[in-house]
């Protein structure tokens, strides 16, 4: 089990592309990390850093204390897990997942003793003989979890590991991987470009962009606090609603006079982006704001109205209780769920 | 009770089928047909064949026939009998075809996964020696092998030849369509070069090695030119080589051994043609198949 330390850590593919700017923080142990962002933002080539598959061009990586930026990765005493598995095609899974123990010269009984335990651990015991062509998709999942777990190593990698599974067998094996990682203990960075797995398996999220860290927090700080538009819309589903609004006289306003909140005196007069949560409006005959609803899309067990707000659209998420049609409503905008950016750069206020 | 049984769907003649086969079966007779001449001959006693050729009866010399085709032997030394030359035809067609399959993987590894300085170059450059088949450079080998005391040796007729480029582009094609990420987890697996060489490369290529082998035994076992300028020790002959010998006889004065040299001429054709069908499924999935 260990901590893991990134200083300054960038990445220059030799085509020069910059796909990771210096970037520095701390994982602690035992923690669950998620990596999160969309595609190409560099979570991958982050990752294999980590794993040392890939070259750190700047910075240093240590891994339990130690620098390891000249490590070889069967050195560094981590596993991964591959998006297509990785699984060697020719070798049951019993080889399949002692492989790793075999070449550093485990004795036989012992690597069998541990496949034993890890194949029960993920319910495997009987596909043991088996070929990895001859399992379903979520079983060659485990194989590959297998082989991470059986050496007992101080560093989870996983890399998209649940994206060619159907949706039922992620939401599955979401939960199992996570509370194998509670059960093990083992320090865990977990790339995904998918939020929902971001949001329900980290401790804390990494919310990455073109290379460079957004933000960093645990998921209710990312989902409630975002520190940019980027990380606003990026997380929720649906994602934040990003309108225009103005501030004048210490007040924030829509639509040209609709004031919404008071803002701390010594703010200046401008243009913001102000977001919105969709869960956070209220729909209310008396509330303050027009909102014009042209779709209800109905999802069981809630719905989302979409439509026009101030000109500009707007999705609010209702409880399967409201009954509502498309047409002219009014909404209340609760001030301490608000979310105010920079017009400009995107960043929090 | 109720009869649910449907009548038969009456068969349709498909003639498309029909003209299919029709064209598969006269090709074959066609590739056959000679060959049952040729095996025809090898049962008559040679003053017939010379009397009346290819006839349609079988005779009874095929057991005489094949123990001088075995067991005589042609030359002064008494050494180059059918055995002989079928043991050497087999050292020389297997250690051709080992010879090019483990150069042409180890090459095609060192191509592909090592992070050579000038890879691609030197791919280029071994890929061009394509341009220069053995017959355009025969007599510089010939003066290497010479040279270095390689004459009338298994060494001499095998090791020049084993440099194969059909083999390495075979090979490199094969290691690059291997996905990136089986390299990396055995990476992390703790396997060293030669460790995922031999624990994980070899095993998935076992189709394409196959297929290889089946190419260059083949090709290895009808070699003529080269053995004939190698090697002039008569315990040195290959079957292809042999053949040419005895049917040398039929410039001279004597009834020439048709039976002898035909059932030669048989015995040379069967080893490939067994390996051919022995590992056809093989050959097929390993030039064929894509997916790992
Ligand atoms: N070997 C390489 N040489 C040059 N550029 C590369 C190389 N590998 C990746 N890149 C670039 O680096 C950027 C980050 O790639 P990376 O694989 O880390 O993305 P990712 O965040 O994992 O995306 P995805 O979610 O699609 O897997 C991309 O823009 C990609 O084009
Ligand atoms: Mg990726």
């Amino acid at each position: 089990m260990a901590q893991v330390k990134l200083d300054a850590v960038r990445k220059v593919y030799p085509n020069g592309y910059q796909a990771v700017v210096p970037t520095s923080f701390q994982i602690e142990d035992g923690e669950f990390v998620v990596l999160v962002g969309p595609s190409g933002c560099g979570k991958s080539t982050l990752l294999r850093m980590i794993a040392g598959l890939e070259d750190i061009t700047e910075g240093t990586l240590s891994i339990g204390g130690h620098a390891v930026n000249d490590v070889d990765p069967a050195d560094r005493d981590i596993a991964m897990v591959f998006q297509n598995y990785a699984l060697y095609p020719h070798m049951t899974v019993r080889k399949n997942i002692g492989y790793g123990l075999k070449n550093r010269k485990v004795p036989a009984a012992e690597i069998e003793a541990k496949v034993q335990e890890a194949a029960k651990m993920l319910n495997l015991t009987e596909y043991l003989d088996r070929k990895p062509s001859q399992l379903s998709g979520g079983q060659r999942q485990r194989v590959a979890m297998g082989r991470a777990v059986v050496r007992d190593p101080k560093l989870f990698l996983f890399d998209e590991p649940l994206s060619n599974l159907d949706a039922k067998l992620r939401n599955q094996m979401r939960i199992e991987i996570k509370a194998l990682q509670r059960r093990l203990g083992v320090t865990s960075v977990y790339v995904t470009h998918d939020q929902v797995e971001a949001m329900t398996m980290a401790d804390r999220i990494i919310v990455l962009n073109e290379g460079k860290i957004e933000q960093i927090g645990t998921p209710s700080e990312i989902y409630h606090n975002p520190a940019s538009t980027f990380v606003a819309s990026f997380m929720g589903a649906p994602p934040m609603n990003l309108i225009r609004a103005q501030i004048e006289d210490g007040q924030v306003k829509i639509n040209g006079g609709t004031e919404l909140m008071a803002v701390p005196a010594g703010w200046d007069s401008g243009e913001i982006t102000l977001g919105v949560r969709p869960e956070d409006a209220v729909l209310d005959h008396s509330g303050a704001v027009p909102f014009e609803i042209s779709i209800v899309e109905e999802l069981g067990a809630h719905r989302l109205l979409h439509g026009e707000m101030a000109g500009q659209p707007f999705t609010v998420h209702v409880s399967k209780e409201v009954d509502i049609q498309p047409g002219q409503t009014r909404l209340t905008l609760n001030p301490s769920t608000l979310s105010l950016f920079d017009a400009e750069s995107g960043k929090t206020l | 009770m109720t009869d649910i049984t449907q009548a038969p769907p009456r068969r349709r003649i498909r003639w498309s089928v029909l003209l299919d086969h029709a064209i598969l079966i006269f090709g074959s007779l066609f590739m056959l047909l000679p060959l049952l001449v040729v095996f025809q001959m090898t049962t008559m006693p040679d003053v017939e064949v010379i009397k009346n050729g290819p006839q349609l009866k079988l005779g009874g010399e095929l057991g005489p026939n094949f123990d001088k085709a075995m067991y005589k032997a042609s030359g002064f030394s008494g050494l180059n009998t059918g055995t002989r030359m079928l043991y050497n035809s087999f050292v020389l067609g297997i250690g051709f075809a080992v010879g090019k399959i483990v150069l042409g993987m180890m090459a095609a590894y060192a191509l592909v996964y090592f992070r050579l300085r000038f890879a691609t170059l030197a791919f280029w450059l071994i890929f061009t020696t394509l341009l220069l088949p053995l017959e355009v450079r025969i007599l510089p080998s010939y003066e290497v092998v010479q040279k270095m005391g390689m004459l009338n040796s298994f060494n001499g007729l095998i090791i020049p030849l084993i440099a194969s480029a059909t083999a390495t582009f075979f090979f490199r094609q094969y290691f690059r369509s291997i996905p990136e990420e089986l390299v990396e987890a055995a990476r992390i697996d703790g396997a060293g070069p030669v460790k995922f060489f031999i624990d994980i490369l070899v095993p998935l290529s076992k189709t394409m090695i196959a297929a290889m082998f089946i190419i260059m035994f083949v090709f290895g076992w009808n070699q003529y030119l080269w053995p004939t300028m190698i090697t002039t020790d008569e315990d040195m002959y290959t079957l292809v080589r042999g053949i040419k010998q005895i049917t040398q006889d039929l410039e001279g004065t004597n009834i020439p051994e048709y039976g002898r040299a035909n059932l030669l001429a048989l015995i040379a054709i069967l080893p490939p043609v067994l390996i051919v069908i022995f590992f056809q499924n093989w050959f097929v999935k390993g030039l064929t198949e894509s997916d790992k």
